[in-house]
């Protein structure tokens, strides 16, 4: 890759993201559709997105039970929430840059190289998608992965729910010490 | 149905006392606030950590008016549930995911009452002889020998209860003492600044029990009782200056959310005004106000102390979640490379819980939980780099994006690169020694190695690149260096700006150099000694 290239693409990229957000706010999620929103930080389609990276970035981490997996998948997407709302608000409007940038179709299928949205995507496709950012030779799309995956593994992980599985115990003397 | 009230065994002393209208604690809310507030004063300490915290005591101890501003929240010992999922966004800095420009380096900061001796693991070394040696020569600091410093050091010791730790370390701190020692490799206890702990091993998610001996219940509750002002949760936009003097402060007090800016300000004028604020903060504060920066040195060389991570996994349980953090250390590998060779580093054991294991271990879905399922068998070792002492080593420089917010863009060289390498293939080696049945670098492309010989192939072949080595960051220095060339520095030796005559540095943002040791005791030393000069120089 020459520097000329990547400049090309890196150019390329802006300019998707800048048409992805204009669209995105004025034709997808004007308004009306802003306010139906469970979240403070994320729209129903970033919702989406996080419910559908979730089980695969997870996999081998959630229970087989089907309740209790779509349970957790549903606290996964609440806590990314208000973990993307704890964060500076710089680093907020990347996190809602890069959303913007896998929910709108054109970027999805160009940059994500996912052709069917989102809820229509196979678990194996989530992967593939995943595999490719997290290798790519573009460090912003590297950078997209390891903020997603972090973040969605972060939200499970602290989740009291997630230790058996991991074996941990969870704090000592949480009574003695009213820590409960 | 019944109902359980559960109460805590312990006492939280910051409770007790702000319910205590005789002991008159002056503290105010910045998410709180109804109108904009002017407060004057003699000094005014901008945040509250090792440096704040320490100059704050012995300015109030000196009769001084004091006010000190911090951007956290106030939080103390009955907050503190041992929950990393309330802690990180409640005490760190960006919810404990503070990162440098290309996301190549996670740096765990506090951002409470406190800083970060409120979350810190409690590893008190002296600053290493060769680090001020280095001072001395290249910088001119002619006042920091160890001998001119000791007594500052044993002043904040006694101060801080930091002593031998003689409680036996946990099995994570004990793996790599056992690896060491198999290799003849020197390792040694760490001192802690710790009353009756309780070996718990949630350092990190503040201290349930108050026994760290933070400046959240030491020199902070000490000043309050003597008067001085604490405003938590309000961020220091601006410092306004004419005539070669900060005249005042402008703060905003913090949005409910705690990262917003809130609609009140706070307006501090003062006599003086101490920079506490960190290695990245300062900078930024500094930058937004447009202070004199003649010679471009402000926010330049800051240092992190880059550190590597290798996992392993025991045949036995290691539960390294549980007992003091880091209790082993070995400076073998600072010891044996001369301070112009090749970079040198300190190899440590940190706590490992879920979340913090989760963020740091390469990949996803079954890779990663195979990982996740292993927890209580896993143990994982450090190496932090002695930045700052080599031309190739010129560290990070921190700018402000176009929100005033600080960024710190911090690129890896070739030099701190080799010494990641290195630090891999020796800790890798340890863990085998120990006994370790699978070693994992902690990298992008790397898979699990059972014999020392694989895991030796594979770190010898691993590309070390920006996001795909893990790197890690616990210790944020420098960018305000001290020294006694204008042209290199920002501040003198004492901490005094070289431009603003009533502005003082006063943590670790002043050092010139990475320390090569966890900072917390090496900034109680240099502060506790500038403090009492300026406080001296005050009320003489």
């Amino acid at each position: 890759m020459n520097r000329r290239h990547f400049l090309q693409v890196g150019m390329g990229s802006v300019l998707v993201l800048a048409i992805a957000r204009t669209l995105d706010r004025e034709v997808f999620t004007g308004p009306i559709l802003a306010k139906t929103s469970h979240f403070t930080i994320l729209t129903e389609k970033d919702a989406d997105v996080i419910r559908t990276l979730a089980p695969v970035i997870l996999a081998g981490g959630l229970s087989d039970d089907a309740v209790e997996r779509e349970r957790a998948i549903q606290e996964v997407v609440t806590a990314f929430d208000r973990t993307v709302m704890g964060l500076s608000p710089a680093v907020q409007k990347e996190v809602q840059q890069l959303l913007s940038l896998l929910t709108f179709n054109l970027s999805r299928r160009w940059i994500a190289g996912v052709i069917k949205p989102w809820n229509e995507t196979s678990a194996a496709e989530v992967k593939t998608f995943l595999d490719a950012w997290r290798n790519h030779r573009f460090q912003i799309l590297q950078q997209g992965y390891q903020a997603l995956a972090r973040v969605i593994i972060a939200c499970w992980y602290g989740n009291p729910r997630s230790w058996q599985s991991i074996g941990y115990t969870g704090p000592p003397f949480a009574e003695q010490l009213g820590a409960r | 149905m019944t109902e359980t009230i559960l109460t805590s065994v312990i006492n939280d002393p910051i409770k007790l006392a702000m319910a205590d209208r005789k002991r008159g604690w002056k503290v105010i809310d910045g998410t709180r606030l109804t109108a904009d507030i002017t407060v004057e004063c003699d000094v005014v300490i901008i945040g509250s950590g090792a440096g704040g915290g320490t100059a704050a005591e012995i300015f109030t101890q000196a009769g001084l008016k004091v006010v000190m501003i911090e951007e956290g929240p106030f939080k103390s010992s009955s907050d503190f549930r041992m929950q990393e999922r309330e802690a990180y966004p409640q005490l760190y800095q960006e919810s404990a995911g503070r990162q440098t420009k290309d996301k190549g380096i996670t740096i765990l900061q506090g951002r409470t009452v406190g800083g970060s001796t409120t979350v810190n693991w409690t590893s008190s070394f002296r600053t290493p002889a060769s680090t001020l040696k280095h001072w001395e020569t290249i910088y001119g600091l002619t006042d920091y020998t160890a001998e001119k410093l000791a007594p500052w050091f044993a002043r904040m010791e006694n101060r801080l209860g930091i002593s031998a730790w003689d409680t036996a370390p946990n099995e994570n701190n004990d793996v790599l003492k056992r690896g060491c020692d198999k290799l003849s490799i020197p390792a040694a206890a760490i001192r802690r600044n710790v009353k009756g702990c309780w070996n718990l091993g949630y350092c990190g998610m503040g201290c349930p029990t108050n026994a760290k001996q933070s400046m959240l219940v030491t020199t902070i509750p000490s000043a309050l009782d003597a008067g001085m002002s604490l405003i938590h949760s309000a961020r220091v936009e601006r410092l306004a200056h004419r005539h070669g003097q900060i005249t005042s402060l402008l703060a905003s007090g913090m949005a409910r959310n705690n990262a917003d800016a809130g609609p009140y300000k706070v307006r501090v004028s003062a006599k003086h005004f101490i920079l506490a604020g960190g290695a990245i903060n300062n900078p930024a504060l500094m930058l937004r106000s447009k202070l004199p920066n003649p010679h471009d040195t402000l926010g330049k060389r800051t240092f992190l102390h880059p550190s590597s991570v290798s996992a392993a996994i025991m045949d036995s349980p290691v539960e390294a979640y549980a007992g003091a953090p880091q209790t082993i250390y070995s400076d073998h590998f600072l010891n044996t490379q001369a301070l112009s060779g090749v970079i040198g580093y300190k190899l440590e054991a940190p706590p490992i819980h879920p979340i913090l294991a989760g963020i740091t271990l390469q990949g996803f879905g079954e890779e990663h939980a195979m990982w996740m399922k292993r927890l209580p068998n896993m143990q994982v070792v450090i190496a932090l780099m002695r930045d700052g002492f080599h031309p190739q080593s010129s560290g990070g420089s921190v700018s402000i994006r176009g929100d005033g917010s600080a960024l710190l863009d911090y690129p890896i060289s070739d030099y701190v690169w080799d010494g990641m390498r290195r630090s891999l293939l020796a800790m890798a080696e340890i863990q085998f020694a120990a006994g370790a049945k699978v070693v994992m670098p902690v990298h992008e492309d790397a898979k699990p190695a059972r014999r020392w010989r694989d895991a030796k192939a594979l770190i010898e072949s691993l590309p070390m690149q920006t996001l795909r080595t893990r790197v890690a960051s616990a210790h944020v220095m420098g960018g305000c260096a001290m020294g006694n060339d204008e042209r290199a520095s920002v501040i003198s030796g004492d901490g005094r700006h070289h431009q603003l005559e009533n502005l003082w540095v006063f943590d670790g943002s002043a050092f010139p150099t990475s320390i090569g040791a966890n900072p917390q005791l090496s900034i109680y030393g240099m502060v506790a000694r500038n403090a009492t000069q300026l406080a001296t120089l005050l009320t003489t």
